[in-house]
């Protein structure tokens, strides 16, 4: 990984399907490490850029590498090895209706092999964190927006990401469980955790003044390392 | 144990137990006929085999020589080296034997009925029976019948019927395999969402599959248990049934032990296949994807 980069943009398009393309010529570099915010207006392309570093979609072209790795050369048995270095919070939470919050937040351990008993007290434990612990087997569709987001937000973080991506990570929750997120984030930030945020509230990226990536009509303006 | 992904609750996957028990009762039944030709085939055959009839017909000589071609015939018979018996039937037995066809007031002693002989060669040193029946054929309407061709007529209709079966049994496999790759398909689809997710965190196609796989023997067992318990009582009813029965030609209708262990394979193999069938297709369905 040249000088810590963890992720290389280099003129990258991305279209969906035959679909005109979403974001155009986007070229950036983020250094292991560094603090990220994504913003830009509705349908400006955060969710898409997004989706690119976190390997669910393809470019349709222009380079990308993650942790050092060109993704076009990387093999596709290659990928859930590097997905598992990737955190994602969702911004619809994307959690899995019919699993408790343990088993959802325990999910990335499972499907990585961890063992059952580890899994369940490192779990309870971000539970208790995110001061969830009293639904630990509880449904997310009985749970308010706000509790399914620290749901999403502990099932993104308990692998220990290197790159953790959060889409709108704050968007459902008050203020003083979005400070309590963000001193989260930070906390991982703190231990080697390169983290975006995308998202839209303004006061929240003048409280904590890290660098902002801003995207406007499928362009990224400014914002990143390179 | 709790699946990720919520398959239990399918509209689709709800009625594949209920196939698969259909077919597995439908294969074990196709496999129980076939295993039943099959050793009714090799009965008829080790019961037909190493014995040959000898006929004497009366001819037009103006007398009855009869008798007197049937002492030539079993004196052949006796000097043949691997003939094990050779024995006379009465007369009485011949005509008991008529008797269904004729009626029992019908008067069958007027008939020119042929002399017969049973005889019955050593199973480990047949004799050459052309040789055997050139021999008998010097000796005026004498003809011996091996059997030959009513066991070859025999074996091919055994064997068509165990093959007709065992078509069957691969045919309802094929409808299985088929069910099940459009139901994992139509469960894959309406779970897309859940599938990506376990993806993005991380899971390998393997652990995707792995819980189609599940599922598919959940069903599996399910069904295939009831499909067995269905199919052993229509086949010991149909033994006890034919044990009702006096006909000597009909064949066993009785499964032997190591038949009934290979009905009951049918339901793990009806498992297996599932669960396979579930696999590749999960795992060539996400082969196309990132």
């Amino acid at each position: 990984m040249a000088g810590g980069e963890i992720v290389r943009f280099q003129r990258v398009g991305m279209r969906y399907g035959l679909g005109a393309e979403v974001l155009h010529d986007i070229s950036f570099r983020l250094q292991a490490g560094s603090f990220h915010f994504l913003t830009g207006p509705s349908g400006a392309g955060k969710s898409s850029l997004l989706r690119l570093m976190f390997l669910a979609h393809r470019p349709s072209r222009g380079l990308i590498s993650l942790f050092g790795r060109e993704i076009a050369t990387v093999p596709r048995r290659e990928f859930p090895a590097l997905r598992r270095r990737i955190g994602v919070v969702f911004q619809d939470f994307r959690l899995i209706g019919h699993l408790s919050a343990l088993e959802n937040v325990a999910l990335p351990l499972r499907v990585a092999g961890g063992r059952e008993h580890q899994v369940h007290d490192h779990v309870a434990e971000l539970l208790r964190w995110v001061e969830l612990d009293e639904q630990i087997h509880v449904r997310p569709s009985i749970l308010s927006g706000g509790q399914q987001q620290r749901i999403a937000i502990a099932r993104a973080v308990i692998g220990r990401p290197q790159l953790l991506l959060a889409d709108e990570p704050t968007g459902n929750v008050d203020d003083r469980i979005a400070l309590r997120l963000m001193h989260l984030f930070e906390e991982l930030n703190k231990i080697g955790t390169t983290i975006v945020i995308a998202t839209h509230n303004e006061s929240l990226m003048e409280r904590f003044p890290y660098p902002v990536m801003r995207l406007k009509n499928g362009e990224l303006l400014d914002g990143g390392d390179s | 144990m709790t699946l990720d992904i919520p398959l239990a609750g399918d509209a689709a996957a709800r009625f594949l137990p209920w196939l698969i028990g259909f077919m597995v009762y439908l294969a074990a039944l196709g496999l129980a006929l076939a295993l039943l030709v099959v050793s009714a085939g090799e009965r008829w055959r080790t019961t037909a085999a190493g014995t040959a009839t000898v006929q004497i017909a009366p001819v037009n000589e103006g007398r009855d020589t009869r008798d007197e071609r049937a002492k030539q015939a079993l004196e052949i018979l006796r000097a043949t080296p691997g003939v094990a018996s050779a024995q006379p039937v009465p007369e009485r037995q011949v005509l008991a034997l008529l008797r269904p066809w004729l009626g029992e007031d019908a008067d069958a002693t007027a008939l020119p009925l042929p002399r017969v002989i049973d005889v019955t060669f050593q199973p480990a040193n047949p004799p050459d029976t052309a040789a055997l029946a050139a021999r008998l054929g010097a000796v005026p309407g004498v003809s011996l019948d091996d059997h030959g061709a009513w066991l070859a007529r025999l074996a091919g209709l055994a064997g068509t019927i165990e093959g007709i079966a065992l078509a069957i049994v691969a045919l309802i496999f094929i409808a299985m395999i088929a069910t099940v790759v459009f139901t994992t398909r139509t469960s894959l689809a309406i779970h897309r969402e859940v599938v990506e997710v376990l993806h993005l965190i991380g899971a390998r196609d393997g652990y995707i599959a792995r819980q189609f796989e599940l599922q598919a023997l959940a069903h599996g067992i399910k069904g295939g248990a009831g499909g067995l318990i269905l199919a052993a009582a229509t086949l010991i009813a149909l033994s006890t049934t034919a044990m009702h029965i006096d006909a000597p030609l009909l064949p066993r209708l009785t499964l032997r032990p190591i038949e009934w262990a290979a009905v009951v394979c049918v339901p793990l193999f009806a498992t297996a296949i599932a669960m396979i069938a579930a696999r590749i297709t999960v795992l060539r369905t996400l082969a196309r994807e990132m």
